[in-house]
């Protein structure tokens, strides 16, 4: 169901969907042409219209137009560099990810909480650079945010031409809790590109990645 | 029914907070703390929301807790790790409490 070609993004989009042959060492972040742009802005402009009838509470014509005027001021004045969707949803690996995520919330707060709890014990950490398999930055913003709320892996610093992100481990006793931190960073990411990720994006998740030189 | 569910909840989720407040006083270095500052208290958080949804069961009300969790969900990582950062870079992470650094010398 992955191997598809996914829908054309605007007609000066790439053709995206072709799996690439070797994923290039420094694969650039999709280009996105002045239609995706401007679909970008929509949604951006559509969730920030969204949160704004959200806080009041209330969908009304004013609140409507407010929150339309609001969401223009936001997007003219804070520009962002975009972050563009090029994948697609797939809502059972989306339910899988979030009962996932849920459960290892929960993990990682008793976990948290059992450490802050036991008498007389230090515990030991440790930092790892984790390789990521697909470098686009919304990937790379969301395994970040995800890492930070599963057990033992915290955030720490992002490379991002390179792709790497740098954890930091929670209660490391042995080896062992530094290599399984870096396998479960590696199936959020798993996870996370699998529910929204494109085909070719998927694709690569298989390939052993070229380069990794940051650890053994 | 639902308003005992809801009081668990809300007791639950300050418990979290609790813990989470423990583990802040307690761990030996900021980036151990940041641990506490994320997990619990963010599940915590979502708890005492959830608590709060079942007590009010009114849809503007609702909207405005969706809105709390999802703000929460994605502010708390990225407050830690700009904390966690800044503490690495400026030298204050006690090194002698890692096992490995492989962020050392970048």
């Amino acid at each position: 169901m992955t191997d598809d070609l996914p829908p054309g993004r605007g007609a000066t989009g790439e053709p995206e969907g072709v799996p690439r042959a070797a994923p290039a060492p420094d694969a650039p972040a999709p280009t996105v042409g002045r239609g995706g742009r401007r679909r970008d802005q929509a949604l951006a402009l559509g969730w920030l219209v969204a949160a704004w009838l959200l806080l009041w509470g209330d969908v009304s014509v004013g609140n409507l137009i407010a929150g339309l005027v609001v969401g223009v001021a936001v997007l003219l004045f804070f520009p962002l560099p975009p972050v563009t969707f090029g994948g697609r949803f797939r809502p059972r690996e989306l339910l899988v990810f979030l009962v996932t995520f849920i459960a290892e919330l929960v993990s990682a707060s008793l976990h948290v909480a059992a450490v802050a709890l036991r008498f007389g014990y230090r515990p030991r950490g440790a930092i790892i650079a984790v390789p990521l398999r697909v470098r686009t930055d919304l990937n790379l913003a969301l395994t970040a945010e995800v890492i930070s709320l599963v057990p033992g892996t915290l955030i720490l610093d992002v490379d991002r031409a390179r792709g790497v992100l740098y954890v930091h481990v929670l209660d490391v006793r042995g080896p062992e809790d530094v290599s399984g931190s870096r396998e479960r960073v590696l199936a959020v990411e798993r996870r996370i590109v699998r529910a929204i990720g494109s085909p070719a994006e998927v694709h690569r998740l298989d390939l052993e990645p070229v380069e990794r030189r940051n650890h053994q | 029914m639902a308003d005992w569910a809801g009081g668990f909840l809300l007791l639950a989720g300050a418990a979290l907070g609790l813990v989470a407040g423990i583990g802040l006083v307690r761990f030996p270095d900021v980036l151990d703390r940041m641990h506490t500052a994320t997990k619990p208290q963010v599940l915590g958080v979502l708890l005492l929301l959830a608590g709060l949804a079942l007590r009010l069961r009114t849809p503007s009300d609702l909207g405005m807790l969706v809105l709390v969790a999802i703000f929460q969900l994605s502010t708390a990582p990225v407050a830690a790790q700009m904390i966690g950062r800044a503490a690495y870079r400026s030298g204050r992470v006690d090194r002698t409490l890692l096992d490995v650094d492989e962020l050392a010398g970048r």
